[in-house]
């Protein structure tokens, strides 16, 4: 049962980050009406800033979770402004097409200063409060043993999912932003600065995957080619999710995250493909998505 | 709704005749390579390149339909046929055989499964299938995993046509890729290709004027992976060996740039665009990952300056199609 637990809480952390990643993509989808490739390469970047942050400035872990995600979604606004822009109004799959060759570039570069091996990010061991060695050591729940940073990380991307999707379903920032989806000439006629909401958006989404990465790095180790292979399963995911709805992101994010999990319990050589096969059986049974519209 | 190949002249006879003689000029150049001195092992691997970029132009410039995974033809054919080569020691032509059914029978799921979803999902959907098939090709015992099938003997096609001598071999891989075009070539110009057209330009009114359109998509799907595959099979005549590099998404990510360099839906495109990306490789070899980065600046600088494509921008410049 201990191992049960154990590849729960692994599914959990794993569609922690599905759920960050698919919200970016869905976010950016609806105001860009691109899908991101360079997503997993921006989520590697995220660690690596993590990384740097404590190598070469020695700033720690919870600097590091705001710092990182603003730092390369500043990035990720100047490439918006740079290039993505001037994709508005071609076919979807230039956008693609582009954020690929973008993703080749920054693996490339990080692959050659770095190889593929992976680099250390120790777990944060302050603050030292109420007995907590911070997020360091674990607990016993009674019925299984609880690492603590892996707990942190499942509540926090919760907590961040649940606050994304509060911003852009209740406030009213969101509403314009869910009125310039749907038509963004008719907002902009209201005097909304639309162009300056789209890099905002793309900063955003692309924050998302970066706070993603630097959850990730304690865990996984800090590599060129962390995002690469991600990037693919969350694309399974945006798929068989669909990208009408933020909620529905991040439901189908963790879902597939702890069916991926039990996989690897009960029949471990299936766990890389499982996701994908589930996306096949969506797609036979209901080809637009378990949430999604007609697209 | 796609505005792809905004210059694409409709098919004209005099369009047809001027192909003839750019297709003539192209087969005649390609034949006299063995004679020139050039490492024919190279052009057979660009011409294996070529055929499979066609084949992939076939799908997105006709079809309108990305297909982001289209290295799982081209590696599960290239599979197929050195197993059939080297564990059931079949004939080089029975071994094609294999490896282009084997392609075509996957052609026929995947794209059942894929053209279900349109535009963007569409190249999700192909890239999420080829993982999948690349993990089942990481475990499964008969593709070696990470070594690979390697020593594949080439052997005697049809008895008598001796595959291990490079000339020969050069001939022959020469005569597939130039059958494989003409086919493609045929297929697009044909009432079929003009429907497909017709898909990629306005599918919602090709619908209204009562074509089943998920049949041709699917039609051009099949045909399209059938010829990766038969691409793939050919390519382990030359490379004598067959791995999971040819299954990855870098590998489609390649085909796809090949494609856009020359000229998406261009018919001379693809071909120019495999020799350029091959000779690159080639040459810049030693420079490990900047491979890679040169590679997406190519991309960068092809989506925002460049979208017609060498061939594309050409023929633009004449007005011609090509």
């Amino acid at each position: 049962m201990q191992a049960l637990y154990a590849q729960l809480l692994v599914g959990l952390i794993n569609g922690s980050f599905y759920a960050l990643l698919s919200l970016g993509l869905a976010v950016i989808f609806g105001m860009l009406n691109i899908i991101n490739f360079a997503h997993g390469a921006l989520y590697m970047m995220g660690a690596f800033c993590a990384y740097f942050l404590l190598d070469l400035a020695g700033i720690g872990y919870w600097w590091a979770l705001i710092i990182a995600p603003i730092a390369v979604g500043i990035f990720g606004m100047i490439l918006e402004r740079t290039m993505l822009q001037w994709l508005s109004g071609l076919d979807h799959l230039y956008g693609l097409l582009l954020t690929f060759g973008i993703a080749l570039i920054v693996q490339g570069i990080f692959q050659n200063y770095f190889g593929s091996s992976g680099l250390p990010y120790a777990i944060p061991d302050y603050p030292k409060i109420f007995g907590f060695n911070g997020l360091q050591g674990g607990m016993n729940l009674g019925f299984m043993f609880l690492p603590i940073y892996r707990g942190w990380v499942v509540v926090f991307s919760l907590v961040v999912c649940l606050a994304t999707w509060y911003l852009i379903e209740k406030t009213q920032l969101g509403a314009y932003l869910r009125a310039a989806t749907e038509n963004p000439t008719l907002v902009r006629a209201f005097g909304i600065n639309v162009p300056r909401m789209i890099t905002l958006t793309y900063g955003l989404g692309v924050g998302l995957a970066a706070l993603a990465g630097v959850l990730s790095a304690p865990i996984n180790q800090v590599r060129p080619l962390m995002g690469a292979d991600l990037i693919i399963v969350v694309f399974a995911v945006v798929v068989i999710g669909g990208m009408g709805s933020i909620m529905g992101s991040i439901i189908t994010g963790f879902a597939l995250g702890v069916i991926e999990g039990l996989t690897k319990y009960f029949y471990p050589e299936a766990s890389n493909t499982v996701v994908f096969v589930l996306m096949v059986l969506v797609l036979l049974v209901k080809p637009t998505g378990l949430t999604g519209r007609a697209a | 709704m796609s505005a792809l190949t905004d210059d694409t002249l409709p098919a004209n006879p005099r369009a047809m005749r001027e192909e003839m003689i750019v297709f003539a000029a192209m087969a005649v150049l390609l034949a006299a390579v063995p004679l020139s001195g050039i490492y024919p092992f190279f052009v057979m691997q660009a011409l294996c390149f070529a055929l499979l970029a066609c084949a992939f132009n076939l799908l997105i410039g006709y079809g309108g339909l990305l297909s982001f995974g289209h290295a799982m033809f081209l590696g599960s054919a290239g599979y197929f046929t050195a197993h059939a080569l080297k564990e059931w020691h079949l004939a080089p032509e029975l071994a094609i055989i294999v490896g282009v059914a084997g392609a075509a029978v996957l052609a026929v799921i995947t794209g059942y499964i894929s053209i279900r979803r349109q535009g963007i999902y569409f190249s999700m959907i192909t890239l999420a299938l080829s993982q999948l098939l690349y993990f089942i090709y990481l475990q499964a015992p008969f593709t070696h995993g990470e070594d690979g099938i390697q020593g594949i003997p080439q052997g005697y096609l049809f008895g008598f046509i001796n595959l291990s001598r490079p000339t020969v071999l050069y001939y022959v891989v020469l005569a597939g890729f130039l059958g494989g075009f003409l086919l493609i070539y045929r297929t697009i110009n044909s009432p079929f290709g003009e429907v497909l057209k017709s898909i990629r330009e306005n599918e919602q009114r090709a619908i209204s004027l009562g074509y089943k359109t998920d049949q041709y998509k699917l039609l051009a799907f099949i045909l399209s992976g059938t010829l990766a595959g038969f691409a793939g099979s050919l390519k382990v005549f030359v490379a004598q060996n067959a791995s999971l590099t040819d299954v990855h998404w870098t590998m489609s990510g390649e085909i796809v740039l090949m494609t856009l360099v020359g000229g998406l839906g261009t018919i001379f495109g693809p071909v120019v665009g495999a020799f350029i990306i091959i000779a690159m490789q080639q040459y810049l070899a030693g420079f490990g990952q900047w491979v890679l980065v040169i590679q997406g600046v190519i991309f960068v600088a092809c989506v925002l300056a460049f979208r017609r494509g060498i061939v594309g921008e050409i023929a633009h410049y004449f007005r011609r199609s090509l």
